[in-house]
């Protein structure tokens, strides 16, 4: 059984200050609902993306709040946690209950609203992405695992600050024609290179931000989706993977084992090799982090992800656009909500609905969502669906 | 920090108490209940981790979490013990020159976060570069 | 053989602060104390991690198991807790078993050499294999106070035992001479000690010399007697002073005086000092050793340095481990010694 995206919505990223936790989801879920033609009450399921709400707003029980504030109770409505890949640990779980047969529709939402708190506040609620008894009790911060990543890269591999730098600039460009953007705002290398460290070598315009948002998808069995003249973008497949949670013990620190594995098997089940791929959406929470990705999805050669962020093989013209939406470093990342709006991307360029940033003749889009320093990766593929 | 949680990690976090594999020979740190390559069939016994070994990565960190604010900015390594197993480590007591990938370090005893006037004082483990 | 030292660690932490340096801050003179700088505890170092480092340096240098250890007295004025002892901390740290004594030590400078009298004891009365004695500071002092030019960090760890082919150096005889005489104390919410200045230093004179006078008597010895005398170093005067009223050549107090270039490490001071002696003793010296705590007391040993010494030698000698060190200025030391008060 296929599994057909039948619609998306997304809010604006950025820092809400009139908008609580449920007020962002909800907004979510209603374009998404509006965007595929359904009632809500079509709706069986609801898999909802969430990572750190008892420490942001102090609230649990996520699932349950959605379906209330969406006013669909009593259907069945299930949080998914997997830190940062919360989002894309939603979509394959509802990608499951359409495939086993047990519903046909099904909503997927992403959320979190992480401004209520200090910063400082929020570095401990993400903290929980690591190890904390093993690794956060010893002063590490998630900047400073992917910093360690990325001072293993450039030992092993030559990559260099400037080529991170690369990396922020081409989103922050790409989010300039994303209206639902956190940042509209161009930066350069200079800018990137004068910013403080945050934990060397990263500096602080490597690094994503602190957003609110959310993002919802709506998903139908392929059999639905023709009974119900519905358009789409198939999931050709959603494949996750699984490594330690310390950093570590990793067995290697110069890729994501679970990104590699994830997509591995993600080509083979679509059939596709990386060169299929017209653009993909990767978690560049840090700018090393899209040069990890690039490499581990197999757009590139283990160690030249560096050198073609730089040479903008990367960009919106290149070779193969990587973050068209801007990416976590500039759309945002608001934690739980990342997965989704990645599909939603993905939604929107294979639907020909991306405007100003769309990729011509883009007909197969891969989405790649990481959780913590790389203990949970999700790997997604997209194509345009016929009916 | 809870108490209790710290208290159970002391012979890891003051020792460098881990597990040894007997069947597939490996060792790991911090320990384990099951050895991740063997599972049932491995056969996991207490050890205490040797004292020095290699910055494989390091970082230094600015912005640093509650509880370590004095201590910023900090060098913070992965550190490659003599028999394989790798812990996450902060690096102290070092000229900044000799911390680099390759460098071999020893294990010191420290305060681990900032104590508050109240609360117990958490310790353990750092390394610092011996030439 | 007779219960005596078969090992002993020294840890000095690595940063340094000039008193040329707090002259120039407080634009004052340090005048004529004998001490050019002090070792400081960095922020993430307090009297307990010191210990640990002196003690593991003993287990590793002198192939002393932890495991053996059945008594360990932290002797420091800067105990890191006011309730909950540093010395079972101490041991968990080394991977001691379960089944020791322990308690932690206070008399002002001389709750170090205290913990040896009583491991020396216990060993006597065969209760234990082997004991542990450490003094171990990171002393307060409050800034601008004439304190503040020698406070210093630094722990000595001494392993008591009476194997034949472990003990280095016999302890002979040990006497306390005390009295009851406030020269210096801090209350239990006070943050910082108070004295009474000159009278510290009648308060010095009175009980070490009192003690060693005391020990003499009770041995027989003459001061010629022996080859090196440790004494209690607040600064760098008064352990000269001290032998030259004893009648001792002031070249033997020299390998046992490090306080012109660590500072006054309080517990730790006599023991670094007799740990500097016991780096180049050789068979068959004695060494008199005279602490001094304030409040007031003095602890005095005669120790027998033995053959063993000639194989049993620490790996870095103490004027050695005291050559790595970092410059710090008074900015650096008030924020790692956690003098600013808006922290």
């Amino acid at each position: 059984m296929r599994v057909v995206v039948v619609g998306a919505g997304i809010t604006k990223f950025g820092e809400h200050w009139g908008k609580s936790f449920r007020e962002l989801i909800v907004e979510a879920a209603v374009k998404a609902i509006q965007s595929s033609g359904l009632r809500g009450e079509q709706i069986e399921a609801i898999y909802g993306g969430c990572m750190a709400s008892g420490r942001l707003i102090g609230q649990e029980h996520i699932g349950a709040l959605i379906a209330d504030q969406l006013g669909l109770n009593p259907i069945p409505s299930t949080r998914c946690e997997a830190a940062c890949a919360s989002g894309g640990v939603a979509l394959r779980t509802a990608c499951l209950a359409i495939k086993s047969g047990m519903h046909s529709i099904v909503a997927v939402g992403g959320v979190e609203k992480m401004t209520e708190l200090s910063t400082q506040a929020v570095s401990f609620a993400l903290g929980g992405a690591g190890d904390q008894e093993i690794e956060l009790f010893h002063g590490a911060t998630f900047p400073s695992l992917y910093a360690l990543l990325a001072r293993a890269h450039m030992h092993e591999f030559g990559t260099t600050e400037e080529q991170m730098a690369s990396v922020a600039v081409k989103n922050h460009a790409n989010a300039l024609l994303n209206p639902n953007a956190q940042f509209h705002k161009e930066i350069t290398i200079e800018d990137v290179m004068n910013s403080a460290y945050v934990a060397e070598p990263i500096k602080l315009l490597d690094c994503s931000p602190i957003t609110d948002g959310a993002a919802a998808l709506i998903l139908a069995s392929e059999d639905k989706a023709k009974e119900l003249g519905l358009k789409g973008v198939e999931i050709l497949a959603s494949e996750q993977a699984s490594d330690t949670l310390a950093l570590s013990s990793r067995e290697s620190l110069t890729e994501l084992k679970a990104t590699r594995i994830a997509a591995q098997k993600a080509y083979e089940k679509a059939g596709i090799r990386p060169s299929d791929i017209d653009f993909a959406e990767v978690h560049d929470c840090f700018t090393i982090a899209e040069i990890l990705a690039i490499e581990d999805l197999g757009f590139f050669k283990k160690g030249e992800g560096g050198l073609a962020s730089e040479k903008g093989k990367t960009s919106l013209k290149g070779k193969i656009p990587i973050n068209p939406s801007g990416g976590l470093k500039a759309k945002g990342h608001p934690v739980g909500a990342t997965g989704v709006a990645q599909a939603v991307e993905a939604y929107y360029q294979l639907m020909r609905l991306a405007e100003q940033r769309q990729i011509k003749n883009a007909r197969i889009g891969l989405t790649h969502n990481v959780g913590g320093s790389g203990a949970t990766a999700v790997v997604t593929i997209y194509k345009r669906f016929k009916g | 920090m809870p108490v209790p949680l710290n208290w159970r990690r002391f012979p890891e976090r003051y020792l460098l108490r881990g597990s040894y594999c007997e069947t597939c020979k490996q060792a790991f740190f911090p320990s384990r209940a099951i050895c991740p390559n063997c599972r049932r069939k491995g056969k996991l016994i207490s050890i205490e981790m040797p004292r020095t070994g290699r910055i494989i990565s390091y970082t230094r960190v600015h912005v640093p979490p509650e509880g370590f604010k004095n201590e910023a900015p900090y060098y913070l390594a992965i550190i490659e013990l003599e028999n394989g197993a790798k812990v996450l480590s902060q690096i102290v007591d070092s000229n900044p020159e000799k911390i680099k990938i390759g460098a071999r370090v020893k294990k010191v005893f420290r305060r681990i976060a900032e104590p508050d006037e109240y609360g117990t004082i958490t310790y353990g483990y750092k390394f610092k570069v011996i030439e | 053989m007779q219960a005596g030292i078969i090992g002993y660690g020294v840890y000095i932490p690595r940063l340094r602060i000039k008193v040329s340096e707090i002259e120039r801050v407080w634009e004052k003179s340090a005048g004529g104390l004998g001490v050019t700088e002090k070792a400081v505890a960095a922020s993430d170092e307090d009297a307990c991690t010191l210990a640990v480092q002196a003690a593991r340096i003993a287990c590793e240098d002198f192939s002393i198991d932890p495991k053996r250890i059945n008594a360990i007295y932290v002797g420091s004025e800067s105990h890191p807790y006011a309730v909950n002892p540093t010395a079972s901390i101490v041991a968990e740290a080394l991977g001691t078993s379960h089944k020791y004594f322990a308690v932690d030590m206070e008399f002002a400078c001389k709750a170090g050499t205290a913990g040896l009298q009583v491991c020396y004891a216990l060993k006597k009365a065969k209760m234990i294999d082997v004991g542990l004695a450490i003094g171990s500071d990171t002393a307060q002092s409050k800034p601008n106070d004439p304190l503040e030019f020698t406070a210093a960090s630094g722990a000595a760890a001494f392993f008591i035992g009476d194997s034949k082919r472990e003990v280095i150096a016999e302890i002979e005889y040990t006497c306390s001479y005390t009295s009851d005489m406030p020269d210096f104390w801090r209350r239990p919410k006070a943050e910082f000690p108070e004295h009474t200045g000159r009278f510290t230093g009648e308060a010095y004179f009175k009980h070490v010399i009192n003690a060693a006078k005391l020990l003499l008597e009770e041995t027989g010895y003459k001061a010629s007697d022996f080859d090196y005398a440790v004494f209690h170093q607040p600064n760098g005067k008064f352990p000269i002073k001290a032998a030259k009223i004893l009648g001792i050549a002031p070249e033997k107090v020299k390998q046992g005086l490090l306080c012109p270039l660590i500072g006054n490490t309080y517990s730790a001071s006599t023991l670094i000092g007799l740990a500097s002696v016991l780096d180049v003793a050789k068979p068959n010296e004695k060494v008199l050793v005279v602490s001094y705590g304030s409040g007031a007391g003095s602890d005095a040993f005669v120790l027998n340095v033995t053959e063993n010494i000639e194989h049993r030698r620490a790996r870095k000698a103490v004027f050695e481990i005291i050559k790595e060190k970092e410059y710090i200025d008074y900015a650096l030391y008030v924020r790692h010694r956690r003098k600013i008060k808006s922290l």
